[in-house]
């Protein structure tokens, strides 16, 4: 067998998974890491009342509802799609909630028909981006609408209150109680994010979605079912919102019918500072975490310094353009 | 006679290629010059040399007895050179006389003259023959139709020389006819068009010379009259084939597939059996329905009519999921749009269709058992890569396509179908390719080659079929085969004319 090994060179290796702790590269990598390190180092000088255990596990818990939303959403941004139904999603899987609650359906019970909710809410999108070979972006922004529409025939446009029992305690502690001195929607975000992170790199679905987003016709053609796995991460999404929607309905005791107004413009921040691509393909779900907490210590820090809620939307806008260009810059 | 335009000796080398050596083409005033040759020719060079989009590395143009450098098609076009490319460069939502005259719309103070454009336009139209209203939606009208358009917007420039290339392939019979009309009154109106076409019934009908390339050479000028089919398609392919192909005499298997009367996907009637350890070849020109066939045995398009047969079974074919799950494995022509995801790793991108095996029932990635597998394949095909992680957007051409052969071959089919393996693939790589495709036919694998490569298919297959416009239009055994018949078939002359 002859073999010609001059024609066929060897490209100079620069993406293997071993990349050198604090190397250049490493840095660039982990840049959104830095830079929230960065965030809380500086407002930590700025302002004292920042760095206390009470104040950081206040704002981790703030984050918590944005953060779960946002790992659905990395998911769905790896495919190459979007999904902005996901605040539609929170507030009438919200009110599910709420209303089961109040006519004292056991909390277990009630969690879980408000998660199948989700799951079947996220589902539809789903099966709109894939039969119906609609844009993701028109597919959610449809059900986007209708759902809203929906809560507001469901709640009549009032809230809906889990009332006084005993049953709406217990609920309760899903957004309110302690865990080991922890709040209880921390920990359900942690699990969330282990999960996700479990699901994107050691199953066969997750090394499915990161190809599906790569390219859609080489996944197509290699044998794998490209609509199953468009509907199963619109469905997660849906169900990461349900899961949300159960801490916040949970900490106010109540559902609001225009509850995660905007959230899904929060949780694609959280995923785009994170470091994944829109393009789909790249991604990681841990980038997203970090992310979303840029995003609640950056709100947090600018409360503690009393800027006005006005500044603070820009400040964030500010903070999400440098993010991006940087990122380009470096490609 | 003194032409028009002038081509002498020009080179073009890319990267990996010459494309063009010391090649020549001359346009006189009032006569159509056919320019023929194989797919990868130089024809197509040679018109981006020709109209500016590449700039020749030597050699020289004349343009109306000057000589001239074009810098881009704007600069050739406003000196004269129309060019109407195969495919079009039209705006489906904007009206026929707005598309003939963008950019260049008459107007006074700003405001476009629409009366103006209209009757000008119907004018063009009324030439060609179109009976279309100049305000009908372009998207409207048929590919046919389209072209036509674009034929009149060359019209429209009043161009010196006019350069077709294959402008009858989407056309019916009678637009064709109003075609070959336009282009005889050009002719008497002493413009000078060159005509690119497979099609050689149609040069000898409307052409008055021909120009042969071989492999970016010119070959050959001289008047259609001093020539026949078979002197042009022996020039054609005229070259020699060397030994390199490592063919092994084996013994042929029992059938194994077996395609009757497929359609669908702009394939007619396809029928055909494999045997085990054959590698049957499929060739033709570019958008013959080779790919097309291939996909709708792979279930990648819908079958109209017809069946597929694999060890005696019909298959349900509705997606490549259930071709692969059959035993049918397709690696794409084209690796970068459909053949691979150049974002994911080596690993990932060898494992993709068959990671189910290296998989708990829950799903969980036997992350060890892959990497084994993986380093096998990698070892075996001698993929040159760092590292199984490596982005396998990093690796050369070749090696990409290696990794693209083991992602079919590791789902252990009974059928691989290879589009065009070796295309963008350098020589060294190409042989270890031939090397590997001869093994798996040793294992008693069937191998389906699809090639456009004319030495490239004769040395591997035990057996050659021909496709013609979406029709099987010849098969050969390795003994009969060679270029001139491969080429007389592929150009759609009948069978009993080939022996």
């Amino acid at each position: 067998m002859t073999t010609n090994s001059a024609s066929t060179k060897i490209v100079p290796q620069n993406q293997d998974t071993q990349i050198k702790l604090f190397s250049k590269a490493w840095l660039f990598q982990e840049k959104s890491l830095i830079a929230l390190l960065l965030l809380i180092v500086i407002v930590s000088f700025i302002s004292p009342n920042f760095f206390s255990v009470d104040n950081i596990l206040n704002t981790l818990r703030q984050t918590s509802v944005n953060a779960i939303i946002a790992v659905g959403m990395t998911m769905v941004i790896i495919t190459a799609g979007i999904d902005l139904s996901v605040g539609a999603v929170l507030a009438l899987s919200g009110a599910f909630a709420a209303s089961l609650i109040a006519q004292e359906v056991n909390v277990v019970l009630a969690v879980i028909i408000t998660l199948f909710s989700g799951l079947v809410l996220g589902a539809m999108s789903g099966i709109i981006v894939a039969q119906g070979k609609v844009q993701p972006f028109i597919a959610t922004l449809v059900t986007m609408t209708a759902l809203r529409g929906v809560t507001m025939v469901f709640t009549d446009g009032r809230p809906i209150s889990t009332g006084y029992t005993e049953n709406a305690d217990m609920f309760s502690w899903l957004g309110t109680g302690y865990m080991l001195g922890v709040p209880v929607p921390i920990w359900i975000m942690v699990s969330i994010f282990a999960i996700g992170w479990y699901l994107l790199n050691h199953t066969r679905t997750g090394r499915h979605i990161y190809a599906l987003g790569g390219n859609e016709d080489a996944t197509r053609l290699s044998g794998i079912n490209v609509n199953r796995i468009k509907i199963i991460v619109y469905s997660l999404c849906g169900l990461t919102a349900a899961i949300a929607s159960i801490i916040i309905t949970a900490r106010l005791s109540s559902a609001q019918p225009t509850a995660g107004l905007g959230y899904e413009l929060d949780a694609i921040a959280a995923v785009v500072l994170g470091g994944t691509s829109l393009m789909g393909g790249r991604g990681r779900i841990m980038g997203t975490l970090i992310g979303a907490l840029i995003i609640g210590f950056l709100n947090n820090a600018l409360n503690l310094l009393d800027v006005s809620s006005y500044y603070q939307m820009l400040a964030k806008a500010s903070v999400i353009l440098l993010a991006v260009i940087v990122d380009n810059r470096n490609k | 006679m003194q032409p028009i335009l002038k081509l002498e000796n020009i080179d073009k080398s890319f990267p990996s290629v010459k494309a063009l050596n010391r090649a020549s083409l001359n346009v006189y005033p009032g006569k159509v010059m056919a320019l023929v040759g194989e797919n990868g020719a130089g024809k197509s060079t040679m018109m981006k040399v020709l109209t500016g989009i590449y700039q020749p590395d030597a050699g020289l143009i004349e343009y109306q007895g000057a000589a001239v450098q074009f810098r881009g098609p704007k600069d050739s076009q406003d000196q004269g050179i129309s060019i109407i490319h195969q495919e079009l460069n039209l705006i489906q939502e904007l009206s026929i006389a707005e598309n003939i005259f963008l950019g260049r719309e008459p107007t006074r103070y700003g405001k476009i003259q629409w009366q103006q454009l209209y009757a000008n336009v119907e004018e063009l139209l009324q030439r060609l023959n179109i009976k279309h209203h100049p305000r009908t939606r372009l998207g409207s009208l048929s590919i046919g139709e389209q072209q036509m358009v674009e034929i009149a917007k060359a019209l429209s420039f009043q161009s010196q020389v006019i350069i077709m290339d294959e402008p009858t392939d989407a056309l019916t019979d009678t637009e064709t006819d109003s075609l070959f009309e336009v282009i005889q009154q050009l002719r008497d109106q002493g413009q000078g068009i060159v005509y690119i076409s497979h099609r050689l019934k149609e040069i000898f009908r409307i052409c008055d010379d021909v120009t042969i390339f071989r492999d970016g050479e010119f070959i050959e000028q001289k008047p259609v009259a001093d020539l026949t089919e078979d002197l042009i398609i022996e020039k054609m392919v005229g070259r020699s084939l060397d030994d390199q192909f490592p063919k092994a005499d084996l013994e042929l298997g029992e059938v194994c597939l077996q395609v009757n009367n497929l359609c669908g996907n702009g394939v007619v009637d396809a029928s055909f059996t494999l045997r085990s350890g054959e590698i049957l070849g499929f060739s033709g020109l570019m958008g013959a329905g080779r790919t097309e066939l291939m996909k709708l045995i792979y279930g990648d398009a819908q079958i109209h009519a017809g069946e597929v047969i694999l060890n005696g079974r019909t298959l349900e074919l509705h997606s490549p999921k259930d071709a692969l799950t059959a035993g049918i494995a397709y690696v794409s022509e084209d690796r970068k749009t459909d053949g691979l995801v150049l974002s994911m790793s080596v690993k990932e991108n060898m494992s993709l269709s068959s990671l189910a095996e290296f998989c708990t029932s829950s799903g969980r990635i036997e992350h060890r058992e892959e990497r084994q597998a993986v380093q096998k394949f990698i070892d075996l095909f001698r993929i040159k890569t760092p590292g199984q992680n490596q982005i396998i957007k990093n690796l050369s051409g070749g090696n990409q396509q290696k990794v693209a052969i083991a992602k079919g071959v590791m789902k252990q089919p009974q059928v691989l179908i290879l589009d065009e393996p070796t295309r963008g693939v350098d020589v060294g790589a190409r042989q270890e390719i031939y090397q590997l495709i001869n093994r798996f036919r040793r294992d008693g694998m069937a191998i389906i080659l699809v090639s456009s490569d004319m030495p490239e298919i004769l040395g591997m297959s035990d057996r050659i079929i021909v496709m013609c416009m979406g029709k099987l239009s010849g098969e050969f055994s390795r003994e009969q085969a060679n270029q001139e018949l491969l080429m007389a078939a592929a150009v759609g002359k009948k069978a009993e004319e080939l022996v």
